[in-house]
C-alpha cells in the first residue's frame, strides 16, 4: 500500500481512498476439459514416468535395463529355437512370468514408489485435487498406469516369443492359443502386482523404505511359501500344496494359470490345484485387486487434506 | 571413533515410529514358518539347514542387511539434512563408523537373533545347525552394512542397486554362474559357517582362508570408501 504517505496532517476520513481498479484480468472462457482429460493426464503421465520418459536420464537407466533384461532371454529362447528347428519353445508363454519373477519384483519396487511416494514427500497430493480430479481419478490413474507399464514388461517377452515361435514356423493355431494364455495370465499379474506394489508404496512418503517394504513382500513371502511347499511335498502331504501357494502373489499366479490356463505349474511335485482349488486361487487374486484398490481409496480420503 | 549423539539419531532414524514393527516382521515370519515346520515335519537337521540357509541367510539378512545399511545414512542425504551433521565439528570418518555400528547392530538383532531361536525351533541345535547359521547370519551382517552404508553414501538409487546385488547377483548368477558365488558375501558367510558346524550340512563354495580375507577386506574399504565419500560430497538438487 504505497499509496499511504502521511502527506498532511489531517487524516482523510476512512472510505474516501477505497478504490477498486481494474486491473485487466480476463477470466477464462475458452473449452473446459474437464475430470476425464485431467484424469487421462495423469495416466499418461505416470505411465511414462514409469519407464523414465520425461524425467532426468539416470530415471530412465533402471526401468529401461529391467525391460531389457526381460525380453533377452527371450530373443535367446528364439534364437535356439529358429537355428535348432526345435518343435517348442523351451519355454511355455505362462511359464516366462514365473521364471523371471525376480525382475518383475525390482521393477515394481523400484516404480511403485516412485509413482507415488514422491507426491507425498513434496506434499503435491493436495494440489492434484486442487484440480477436478476426485480421489477415484487420482487412484484410478496411478493404479491403471502402474498396471500398464507392468503389463508392458511382461507381456513384450512374450510376445518376442510369440513372433519367434512364428518364424521358426510353429503350430499357429497351438502357439496362439499358448500366447493368448500368457497375456491372461500377465494382464492378472500386473494387476495384483500393481495393486499390492501401490498400496506398500503409499503408506511411506520415503522412497527408498517403499522399495525395501515391497520387495520384502514379495520376495520374502515367495520364500517362505515356497520352502513350506517343498516341505509339504517331501513330507508327503501334498494336498497341503495348492492351500499353501494361496500366501503369495507368485503362487496364486501360478496356481490361477494351472488351474484355468493350461500351465504346468511350478509347485513341488508339479501338482498344480485342481479345478475346485483354482476358483479359490481366481477369487483371492481379484479380492486382492479390489482389496488393494479400496486400500488405496482409503487412503487417499484423508491424506495432505 | 564412535560419537554417541549420531549413534542416537540413527537408532532414531532407522527404529523410530513404526519402523521399527516393520524391520520386526520379516524376524517374526521366520520364526512363526519355523514353529509351523517343526509342526508340520518334526526335527530334522536337514530341513533346518534348508530353510535357515534358503530364507533366513539368503533372503532375510540381505533385505534387513539393506533396510538398515542405506536406512542409516540414505533418507538424510535424500532430503539434505546430512548438511546439519557435517557442518558439527565431528570427522567424516567418525560419521561414518559410528553410523556402521549402528547399521550392523540393527541388523545382528533384526537377523541374527531370530536365526538362532529360529534354529532351536527347528531342531533344538541339531549338528550345531542353529550356531552355524547364526554366525554365518552375524558375519554377514557385518559385511551386508558396510556394503550396503557405502552404497547410500554413492548412489541416490542405493536400495534398489543393493536388492540387485543381494537377490540377482547372490541369489540369480549364484545359481546359475558358479564363479558368481566367489565374490558373494553369503558364500564367505558360510565359509565361516562351515567351519564352526564341522558337519556337511553347511557347506560353501569358498574357502575359509578366501573367506575371511575377502571379508575384512570389503568391509574396511568399504567403510574407509563411504567414509572418503562423505569428505567431499556433494548435494544433488531432486531429480
Amino acid at each position: 500500500m504505497a499509496v499511504e504517505h502521511s502527506t498532511g496532517t489531517s487524516v482523510p476520513a476512512p472510505g474516501d481512498q477505497t478504490r477498486i481498479h481494474n486491473i485487466g484480468y480476463r477470466s477464462y472462457d475458452g473449452p473446459r476439459l474437464g475430470r476425464a482429460y485431467a484424469r487421462r493426464s495423469l495416466y499418461s503421465q505416470s505411465l511414462r514416468g514409469s519407464y523414465g520418459l520425461g524425467r532426468s536420464v539416470k530415471s530412465k537407466v533402471l526401468p529401461m535395463l529391467l525391460f531389457v533384461v526381460m525380453c533377452v532371454p527371450a530373443a535367446i529362447m528364439v534364437a535356439v529355437a529358429v537355428a535348432t528347428k526345435a518343435n517348442a519353445l523351451p519355454v511355455d508363454y505362462t511359464r516366462y512370468a514365473i521364471v523371471m519373477q525376480a525382475v518383475i519384483s525390482l521393477y515394481v519396487a523400484s516404480q511403485a514408489p516412485q509413482s507415488v511416494s514422491r507426491d507425498l514427500r513434496f506434499k503435491t497430493v493436495p494440489l492434484y485435487f486442487s484440480r477436478p480430479i476426485e480421489t477415484a481419478d487420482y487412484v484410478l490413474a496411478k493404479f491403471a498406469a502402474l498396471a500398464s507399464a507392468l503389463f508392458i514388461l511382461t507381456a513384450g517377452p512374450l510376445l518376442v516369443l510369440y513372433v519367434g515361435a512364428l518364424l521358426a514356423k510353429l503350430d499357429f493355431a497351438d502357439q496362439t492359443k499358448g500366447f493368448a494364455q500368457g497375456l491372461v495370465s500377465v494382464a492378472l499379474l500386473s494387476l495384483l502386482f500393481a495393486g499390492i506394489g501401490l498400496v506398500i508404496a503409499s503408506f511411506t512418503p520415503r522412497r527408498g523404505f517403499g522399495i525395501a517394504a515391497v520387495i520384502a513382500v514379495l520376495t520374502i513371502t515367495y520364500g517362505a511359501v515356497s520352502t513350506l511347499q517343498a516341505i509339504a511335498d517331501a513330507q508327503g502331504s501334498s494336498g497341503a500344496v495348492p492351500w499353501i501357494g494361496l500366501f503369495s502373489p507368485i503362487t496364486i499366479i501360478d496356481g490361477v494359470q494351472s488351474a484355468f490356463l493350461g500351465a504346468t505349474s511350478a509347485f513341488p511335485g508339479g501338482v498344480g490345484p485342481s479345478n475346485a482349488e483354482g476358483v479359490a486361487y481366481v477369487l483371492l487374486a481379484l479380492g486382492l485387486i479390489a482389496a488393494s484398490y479400496g486400500l488405496l481409496m482409503r487412503r487417499y480420503k484423508k491424506v495432505g487434506l | 571413533m564412535y560419537d554417541p549423539t549420531v549413534a542416537r539419531l540413527t537408532y532414531r532414524a532407522l527404529l523410530g515410529r513404526r519402523r521399527a514393527l516393520i524391520l520386526g516382521a520379516l524376524p517374526l515370519l521366520l520364526i512363526a514358518i519355523s514353529v509351523v515346520v517343526r509342526f508340520l515335519a518334526g526335527a530334522d537337521d536337514q530341513t533346518a539347514a534348508d530353510l535357515l540357509g534358503g530364507l533366513a541367510l539368503a533372503t532375510m539378512v540381505p533385505i534387513i542387511g539393506v533396510i538398515a545399511g542405506t536406512g542409516a545414512i540414505g533418507p538424510e542425504i535424500d532430503d539434505g539434512s546430512v548438511v546439519y551433521l557435517l557442518s558439527k565439528p565431528i570427522k567424516r570418518p567418525t560419521i561414518i563408523f559410528t553410523k556402521l555400528i549402528v547399521a550392523i547392530a540393527v541388523t545382528m538383532v533384526f537377523s541374527a537373533v531370530p536365526t538362532l531361536i529360529a534354529g532351536f525351533i527347528l531342531n533344538g541345535n541339531g549338528q550345531q545347525v542353529a550356531v552355524a547359521y547364526t554366525v554365518a547370519a552375524l558375519v554377514a551382517s557385518i559385511a551386508y552394512a558396510a556394503l550396503f552404508l557405502l552404497l547410500g553414501t554413492v548412489s541416490r538409487h542405493a536400495v534398489v542397486f543393493g536388492l540387485v546385488y543381494a537377490l540377482v547377483w547372490e541369489a540369480l548368477f549364484g545359481s546359475l554362474v558358479p564363479g558368481a558365488r566367489t565374490l558373494s558375501v553369503q558364500q564367505w558367510a558360510l565359509a565361516v559357517a562351515q567351519k564352526v558346524s564341522g558337519g556337511d550340512l553347511v557347506t560353501s563354495d569358498v574357502g575359509l582362508t578366501t573367506a575371511t580375507v575377502l571379508l575384512v577386506a570389503v568391509t574396511a574399504l568399504a567403510t574407509w570408501y563411504a567414509g572418503q565419500k562423505l569428505r567431499s560430497l556433494t548435494l544433488a538438487g531432486e531429480e
